[in-house]
């Protein structure tokens, strides 16, 4: 079975982007997307690290009612900590920045991003506002919630808050920017031939990603500068006590943290459309619709801000109002998983673990996106609001979603990322650990969740315990499947089996050029004449192989 | 505290909390059944088109209108009957009943107090009857906290500077878990208590039992004293320099800009605390503001006795109901009842 055309020449040694320069300067002054990609790869890495070590610690307190392994402030802390690095130093720049980075360019047949340098300035940037968050926490921490509240972040807390904002207001910055460049090289990079309706879906979700970062990022960096002044110099905007509104802060605070939800998954809706395609050979079923839909979710994701805000003394009738949009936005969401279904009736489905990454994407995003609608619906999230049932729900879009597909984006990536193949059976295990330990972590949330318990509580009563044990368990299982990844896929760096060009027989263009690819991308530029996931032009067909019902008959 | 035959279902003790499982059931029900649907229908799949030969292609699909329009307007219907549903409980539950019993509930870092009209405090317990409206006015002395009864199935955030209510009726003596869920420092997992449903004679005695204790309409004409509000207000809040305030509460107000108030505790408050900000129409803006010197509770000690006057006054002109000095500062005026005081 032979490849698609290619844009390569292949010769034996070859200079590709890792081995075209040496040394610690080539890389931190590197104007190389795919590098940038690899500097984000690592330093989200150590963020999710340490994320994932205070989800460590709350699950070890949670284990028994009563709050004896941390102190309260520290359990406050821990659970804020987990709370910020994860969502702003992990999950937003986790696709966009290392295979968004990496691959926006090379499956348009673009020899960079628009704007190498600002490119470079965004990782900067990024490591700029991760580091003045580190120093916080270790400074002191802080103990307010991700989310900041007022007037509790403005005038109780007696933790590193302006110091922690500053650093999450850094890093926003490097999100536009990356947004920006997104949009300008989706728009005007292109190779010859590859019209918007060629692109794959991975691209239109970054165009629709793209656009929420530069319209929501601005935001979120005014809230987070005026709730710093008014710790600061109480001002009177937030704070009751100097005629400020503390309700207002929630508007602009979810205004951005609705919609960069949709930074996190939308990203992975666009893996997940990748996989799907390549690993059942068959062209998306309504791939305008699942396009469209990505451009659907940012638009209305920009209309449901106040769902956050049901019990928190907002109208009656905007209420009502949100809830509406929310239940509306979910439409374009479930079209995404009905499409994917109906791509795999009649395909040849291939079991490669960045597949089965993709399939628990799918099974875990339906759960999570079923379980918003439980919140969408007014009385029943009177009840629900502020309980387990809200943790474990995001966490299923977030951890079941965006780090899944996060994972199987980078399996299915690997060989062209890296030039090596990671052990296959190494890889199918883990992501059956992942699957069954994520389930087992969150499952049992939804229930206590509707039987009263309340988040981001150091202890509680014993009635919740069992539950509780039984996240702690998950959590373990979970964390042990994150790990197995994590130690093979830096041993296939050195001692993995040398990929090739196109290991999985595939027709996207970033696959039509030497795995790891050279630092132009394309020795020639790629001229595209094959519709997106087309995996039988009739002028190859030969080549590829054969229709199924011809083998059949044979 | 699951004692429903249904499992993985609290309590249900109040009378909204038995709609709101329907809801919960059906969201249930149909969720389940669609994601075991596209789950059953994503494995049948994936297992009867596995790939059998290395070189094999399917054969491409072109998609089909008629299905996506199916698969969006169904859905869509299905998720506005949830809407509808969610939102219907939701508006019936947002006015509190005309008749409701109030009580009052300050929340501080890490505590609750509660006070009756009648005058009894607890803190992290609230003791009430059986098959009797309650409805709760709530403010907070710092940061932002919520006020959740998960076997009543209510919840509302409690902020500082503003009153936020919430309504209930219990349907089953017991006690029941009382929690904080808005994050608000240290102890929040500590900010806990207990309701507590009694039979109505229970909930008599349990009343008698404590009932030494001062009403915050009292403590509130006490305070008006000593505040100094009877030199313009009156001592029977019949008015003077500053408007009228018997029969006041509930009643609009008309400004000084021709826009129109109701006087609910919001607006008292702010009267009080920044009386500059709305002048009732036909007064002058003498009155000092009283910020920082009235605590949140004596707010609703002043507040519940402005209340008070509104149904002693009309007729008590000569024979007041509450003993003597009816006084009653701060505040505008309403249009009806405050010529007939004296």
């Amino acid at each position: 079975m032979k490849a698609f055309e290619t844009f390569e020449t292949p010769t034996a040694a070859r200079v590709n982007y890792i081995n075209a320069e040496y040394g610690l300067k080539s890389w931190l002054l590197t104007k190389d997307h795919k590098r940038i990609a690899l500097l984000y790869l690592g330093s989200i890495s150590a963020f999710f690290f340490i994320g994932g070590l205070y989800a460590m610690f709350i699950r070890l307190e949670l284990l028994t009612p009563q709050g004896d392994l941390l102190s309260s402030a520290t359990y406050n802390k821990v659970f804020t900590q987990h709370g910020i690095i994860m969502i702003f130093f992990f999950l937003i720049p986790s696709i966009p920045a290392t295979l968004g980075n990496f691959l926006v360019p090379m499956m348009i047949g673009a020899k960079d991003l628009a704007f190498p340098r600002i490119n470079l300035l965004s990782w900067y940037i990024y490591l700029l506002g991760g580091i003045i968050t580190i120093w916080a926490l270790l400074a002191g921490g802080i103990d307010t919630g991700w989310t900041f509240y007022v007037p509790y972040s403005s005038t109780f807390s007696n933790s590193y808050v302006v110091a922690t904002g500053l650093g999450v207001f850094i890093s926003g910055f490097s999100s536009i920017l990356t947004g920006l460049n997104f949009i300008v090289t989706i728009h005007t990079m292109r190779a010859p031939g590859m019209t918007w309706f060629r692109l794959p879906l991975f691209i239109w979700a970054h165009y629709a990603t793209s656009l929420i970062m530069i319209l929501g990022t601005p935001v979120i960096a005014i809230t987070i500068l005026l709730m710093a002044f008014e710790r600061l110099a109480h001002v009177g905007i937030f704070d009751p006590a100097t005629g400020g509104d503390p309700v207002l802060f929630q508007h602009l605070f979810w205004f951005y943290s609705h919609p960069a939800v949709y930074i996190m998954v939308l990203p992975g809706m666009g893996v997940v459309s990748e996989l799907i395609a390549n690993f059942s050979r068959k062209n998306i079923f309504g791939y305008k619709f699942v396009a469209f839909s990505s451009l659907a979710i940012a638009v209305f994701g920009f209309l449901v801000w106040g769902h956050h805000l049901f019990v928190a003394s907002q109208s009656v009738y905007a209420g009502m109002i949100f809830s509406f949009l929310s239940f509306a936005v979910a439409i374009p969401s479930a079209i995404k998983v009905f499409n994917w279904t109906a791509t795999l009736y009649k395909a040849s489905i291939s079991y490669d673990t960045p597949m089965l990454y993709a399939l628990g994407f799918i099974g875990l995003f339906t759960i999570g996106g079923m379980t918003g609608l439980f919140l969408a619906a007014l009385a029943v999230d009177v009840h629900l609001s502020d309980t387990y049932f809200v943790v474990a729900h995001f966490h299923y879009i977030m951890v079941g979603g965006t780090l899944l597909a996060y994972l199987g984006g980078l399996h299915y990536w690997w060989p062209k990322i890296t030039g090596r193949m990671y052990p296959e059976g190494w890889g199918r295990f883990s992501a059956l650990v992942v699957f069954v330990g994520f389930n087992l972590t969150f499952l049992p949330q939804f229930i206590a969740g509707y039987l009263g318990m309340p988040r981001r509580y150091h202890a509680y009563p014993p009635e919740f315990q069992v539950f509780n044990v039984l996240s702690t368990a998950g959590a373990s299982i979970l964390g042990v499947g994150l790990v197995i990844p994590f130690i093979y896929l830096l041993w296939s760096m050195r001692y993995g089996k040398r990929a090739e060009p196109n290991p999985w027989h595939l027709p996207g263009l970033e696959w039509r050029t030497a795995s790891p690819p050279p630092t132009e991308n394309f020795l020639a530029t790629p001229v595209v004449t094959w519709e997106a996931y087309e995996f039988a032009p009739p002028e190859e067909l030969e080549v590829i192989g054969k229709f199924r019902e011809e083998i059949e008959q044979a | 505290m699951q004692t429903s035959w249904i499992p993985f279902v609290p309590e249900s003790a109040s009378t909204v909390s038995g709609k709101v499982d329907a809801l919960y059931f059906y969201l249930s029900g149909v969720t389940a059944f669609f994601t075991l649907l596209i789950s059953g229908v994503l494995i049948f799949f994936v297992i009867k088109y596995r790939r059998r030969m290395p070189n094999e292609i399917p054969r491409p699909v072109a998609g089909s209108h008629k299905l996506e329009t199916i698969w969006s307007v169904i859905p869509f219907m299905i998720a506005m009957s949830m809407f509808a549903w969610g939102a219907q409980i939701y508006f019936q539950n947002s006015r509190p009943p005309k008749n409701a019993n109030e009580i009052y509930v300050v929340g501080k870092q890490w505590m609750w107090k509660i006070q009756h009209s009648t005058g009894q405090r607890e803190i992290n317990e609230l003791h009430v009857p059986v098959g009797r409206k309650i409805k709760l006015i709530m403010t907070s002395e710092d940061t932002i906290h919520d006020f959740f009864i998960p076997a009543f199935r209510i919840k509302a955030d409690v902020l500082p500077g503003r009153y936020t209510t919430q309504w209930f009726e219990a349907t089953k003596p017991g006690s029941y878990h009382l929690f904080c869920a808005e994050y608000c420092g240290m102890n929040h997992s500590g900010m806990i208590g207990s309701v507590i449903v009694m039979q109505p004679t229970d909930f008599d005695n349990w009343l008698s039992g404590n009932a030494s204790q001062q009403s915050p309409a009292v403590a509130g004409q006490q305070l008006f004293q000593s505040l100094g509000c009877v030199s313009c207000h009156g001592a029977n809040g019949e008015g003077g320099r500053g408007p009228a305030l018997a029969g006041l509460f509930g009643q609009k107000v008309f400004l000084t800009n021709n826009q129109t108030v109701t006087a609910d505790e919001a607006y008292i408050r702010e009267s009080i605390e920044n009386p500059q900000a709305k002048i009732v129409s036909g007064f002058n803006p003498i009155m000092p503001t009283f910020q920082g010197q009235v605590t949140p509770e004596q707010l609703i000690q002043i507040i519940s006795f402005i209340k008070s006057l509104q149904i002693s006054n009309p007729q008590s002109a000569t024979a007041p109901a509450v003993p003597a000095p009816k006084a009653a500062p701060s505040t505008p005026a309403n249009t009806t009842s405050a010529p007939n005081q004296q």
